[in-house]
């Protein structure tokens, strides 16, 4: 027996775990701070003064110098960076330039849009995925394993909003059974809601399926190669009980993080598919700041987008650690 | 009586290599209700497979090719696979070699144990879960109430294993197929085991195959005893009765290989001390010692053999001599001058006297090097010899280690497990090294391969004068070779002297128990054996 394994191998305890976890709520926070950093960089590195390019070329110097001074553009940089972190961390995410609302209102409502759609997409594609998954596991190299792959694969290929308009021309234009606009408002039910968003929620589903289920499947395939899924067999526990309920759960951990990287896409990566279905999300409004130069909008965006990825990822993480029975159950 | 296996003309083959190359040829076995069948070999022998096969399973990449398995009247290889996963379980089951690798990391024990007997819809779960704590009362493991609510990760590897007989019983099946039940552990624990073993089939009248590689162990159990090699048997036989008159010369030479007669050895005089290790403690995690102030002398041409059971802290020993695990306290010292705590604070002369060998030779060697890249790179790291001159070298090295010169060119992956070992052996010796660590160098290979393995080792200190520290749990092994012995129990010492002293009057309890704990090739030894420890422990509480 290699003994040096079995001290080496250590018996974790609680408290290691506990550790462990305060640890990695550590460095999300550290890379979350270091990413406001480089947002407020790029967001300062952009050519040309703000002032001037809002006012437009015609504008007075003194007005220009006095609006300069309305957006504190006259203090160094870190004072600035200091000061906008400060108000962002207690809620307060300042006003548009454009149109001079607070930022939270602007956003609010757009952010819980975006959510809502990705929540929608992710209830159908994660579940969807992972049964798609255990079953080209279970019946790998069959003609349906091969079908499923090459359909999920050929979706993934192709760039999302070619997939959009496609599905438009289908299933809007031609069948006429969805709006092919996904507009919203706050007075429209859930139903309504759901009925708006089919399409958009259609095309994220098969962005983000083929990855899921392609990992969930190399990681059950993995698993069956091991000698406790030989022993079940040997017990004569069916195929199908055999990849559910003995290799699924020790699959779990490269699922979970493939899952929260494509929920964390779903939040941060729609803008495309967003544009192409006119929808409200925060996609768009990054978009459409980005044009109108309406800089507070552009940094609030992507640090939230930014909290997003890295609280999903964290997430995971957690739930990785949860799902390993040596870590929940210590010796 | 009516045999419930028959297993006529048996062929199994393997994909390999781009084509179907036999396993198993042409076996046929046969097995009674109630009455173990032993089958023995070494490695590829086709043990394993044809145990598999008894349950009409083959791994990936195997079929069974042609051959008859009848199994109480159902033809199995033609069977549809709900059949066989009808008997699977439930009338012939499986304890496989280890334990902590086929138990689902996922689940708790008890799920486990009871999932045949609840999924084959014959009990509830609340009464499948009953009758297994029942089962692991019977196999005398440790609070049977609650040891199978844990986790696989949370019970040692000899309570596992007789888990896994427990599993294998719960649906009282006609056959279980053991596969190496016990090679994993150490002797003490395989005692528990083969205990447990003992009590079903002679018990419960289970019929069994019993898979293995050591011939004393498998006479413990079986009536009969089958020998195999590359694919077909050898012969077949009541226990005593091979044992007594082996029929054909390889079951002469698999018997002889544990009648464990030392290998001859010049006398040694009194030689300067090479390595002192001199109250070292160390620790993986802080607080846990792992060594307990070690004291320990190694002499000029001296072999000295650290005995011990897995988790004794031999390993961490080596780890801590050569620096791979700098030492919280006490000095190591090497020909009279101390060495820094860590490899890296080692000047390259000290760390070139000092190699190692390893317990695993595939995962010593880097599959993508030649042989002569691997025994050349401590040529030319140490002593800088490059071209024709290191080939010259790596030439000798190869006829020391009695391999043909046309391995030079060779991978590691065209070498068999023992060859592999070899190369690891010269690639040591290159390093004209003063002390050799072996750490459990043989315990990977077969017991032929493995005797060959020592032989060479004993040749070449003959010649060169090395010294080893021989790392090992096999005390035939230790008989072989050391001329002192360490015993090793929880990171400390607790006993120490010269071999024949040790291995025939031990002072310590722990060495006598190791001692009587390796299995002899007389069939009653393990009766014998639990017999006087009843005794002794009724004593005790008397």
């Amino acid at each position: 027996m290699p003994t040096g394994l079995l001290n080496g191998g250590g018996s974790l305890n609680m408290k290691d775990m506990t550790a462990t976890i305060l640890k990695r709520i550590g460095h999300s926070v550290i890379t979350l701070f270091v990413i406001s950093i480089l947002i407020f960089i790029g967001v300062e590195a952009l050519p040309g003064d703000l002032a001037e390019s809002i006012l437009g070329q015609n504008a007075l110097p003194e007005t220009v110098e006095a609006f300069r001074k309305e957006l504190k553009l006259d203090l160094p940089p870190h004072v600035r960076y200091i000061s906008w972190l400060g108000d962002f961390v207690q809620g307060d995410m300042g006003r548009s330039l454009s149109n001079h609302r607070p930022i939270t209102d602007l956003i609010g409502w757009r952010l819980s849009n975006t959510l809502f759609l990705a929540a929608v997409a992710a209830m159908v594609a994660v579940p969807l995925a992972i049964i798609l998954g255990i079953l080209t596991a279970l019946y790998r190299n069959t003609l349906f394993d091969r079908i499923v792959s090459m359909v999920s694969l050929s979706a993934i290929s192709f760039p999302e909003f070619f997939i959009a308009y496609i599905l438009i021309a289908l299933l809007s234009v031609k069948l006429s059974l969805f709006p092919s606009i996904a507009t919203m408002d706050g007075q429209m039910s859930l139903m309504d809601k759901l009925y708006t968003i089919v399409l958009p929620c259609l095309t994220l589903t098969m962005v983000v399926l083929a990855h899921m289920m392609r990992q969930t499947r190399a990681a059950i395939i993995n698993v069956l190669a091991t000698p406790y899924i030989e022993m079940a067999l040997l017990k004569g526990v069916s195929r199908l009980r055999v990849v559910v309920v003995h290799a699924f759960p020790n699959a779990l951990s490269p699922v979970i993080n493939v899952v929260a990287l494509n929920m964390a896409y779903l939040v941060a990566g729609v803008v495309i598919v967003e544009v192409v279905f006119v929808y409200p999300g925060l996609g768009q409004l990054l978009v459409d700041s980005v044009a109108k130069r309406d800089l507070p909008v552009v940094q609030a965006s992507g640090l939230i987008f930014a909290s997003v990825y890295i609280g999903l990822n964290l997430i995971a993480d957690l739930l990785s650690i949860a799902s390993n029975p040596r870590l929940r159950n210590p010796r | 009586m009516k045999n419930i296996l028959n297993i006529k003309g048996l062929t199994i083959e393997g994909f390999n290599d781009n084509q179907w190359s036999t396993i198993v040829d042409g076996v046929d076995l046969t097995l009674a209700r109630g009455e173990v069948l032993g089958l023995i070999g070494e490695s590829g022998a086709g043990k394993s497979t044809i145990g598999l096969a008894s349950m009409g399973y083959s791994r990936r990449g195997c079929r069974i090719s042609s051959g008859s398995i009848l199994f109480d009247g159902t033809e199995l290889c033609q069977a549809s696979d709900r059949v066989k996963q009808k008997i699977r379980g439930t009338r012939i089951a499986y304890v496989a070699q280890s334990a902590a690798a086929s138990f689902n990391p996922a689940h708790r024990l008890i799920r486990q144990c009871t999932e045949t007997r609840v999924r084959h819809g014959q009990l509830t779960a609340a009464q499948a879960e009953k009758e297994a704590i029942e089962n692991y009362r019977r196999l005398l493991l440790p609070d049977p109430e609650g040891i199978g609510f844990r986790y696989p990760h949370q019970v040692s590897g000899g309570q596992l294993q007789r888990a896994m007989v427990a599993m294998a019983m719960a649906c009282k099946p006609d056959i279980i197929v053991f596969d190496e039940p016990t090679t994993a552990l150490d002797v003490t624990t395989q005692i528990e085991v083969l205990n447990a073993i003992k009590q079903i089939t002679r018990h419960l009248g289970t019929a069994a195959l019993y898979i293995t590689h050591d011939l004393a162990v498998v006479s413990q159990l079986a009536d009969r005893i089958m020998v195999l090699k590359n694919g077909r048997k050898v012969e077949e036989n009541q226990t005593r009765k091979l044992l007594d008159t082996p029929g054909k010369s390889y079951t002469q030479k698999l018997l002889s290989v544990r009648s464990q007669r030392p290998i001859k050895k010049p006398v040694q005089l009194k030689q300067n001390v090479i390595l002192e290790v001199n109250q070292v403690s160390a620790a993986y995690k802080k607080k846990e010692l792992v060594l307990d102030t070690i004291d320990l002398t190694i002499r000029r041409g001296q072999t000295v053999a650290l005995v011990g059971e897995s988790g004794s802290g031999k390993s961490t020993l080596a780890r801590a001599i050569t620096g791979l695990l700098p030492p919280l306290s006490g000095e190591v010292i090497f020909q009279g001058n101390p060495l820094g705590a860590s490899y890296r604070s080692r000047d390259r002369e000290s760390l070139r006297k000092m190699q190692m060998i390893y317990q695993m030779p595939e995962t010593a060697l880097n599959p993508k090097q030649t042989i002569e890249t691997a025994i050349g790179r401590p040529l030319s790291f140490y002593f800088g010899i490059s071209g024709r001159e290191k080939r010259k070298q790596v030439l000798e090295f190869l006829d020391r280690i009695e391999l043909p010169a046309s391995y030079i060119n060779r991978y590691p992956g065209e070498l068999s497990g023992g060859e592999k070992q070899r190369v690891c052996v010269a690639r040591a010796l290159a390093a004209k090294p003063e002390l050799v660590i072996c750490d459990e160098v043989t315990s990977a290979l077969d017991n032929l391969v493995g005797e060959e393995i020592l032989k060479l080792l004993q040749n070449l200190q003959n010649d060169l004068g090395v010294s080893y520290l021989f790392i090992t749990h096999d005390l035939a092994t230790v008989r072989a070779i050391a001329d002192e012995v360490v015993v090793m129990l929880k990171g400390k010492i607790v006993e120490k002297g010269p071999r024949n002293k040790i291995l025939n009057s031990p002072g310590h309890d722990y060495t006598k128990r190791l001692l009587n704990s390796v299995p002899k090739m007389n069939p009653d030894w393990l009766d014998d054996l639990l017999e006087k420890r009843k005794n002794t422990r009724s004593k005790k509480a008397a």
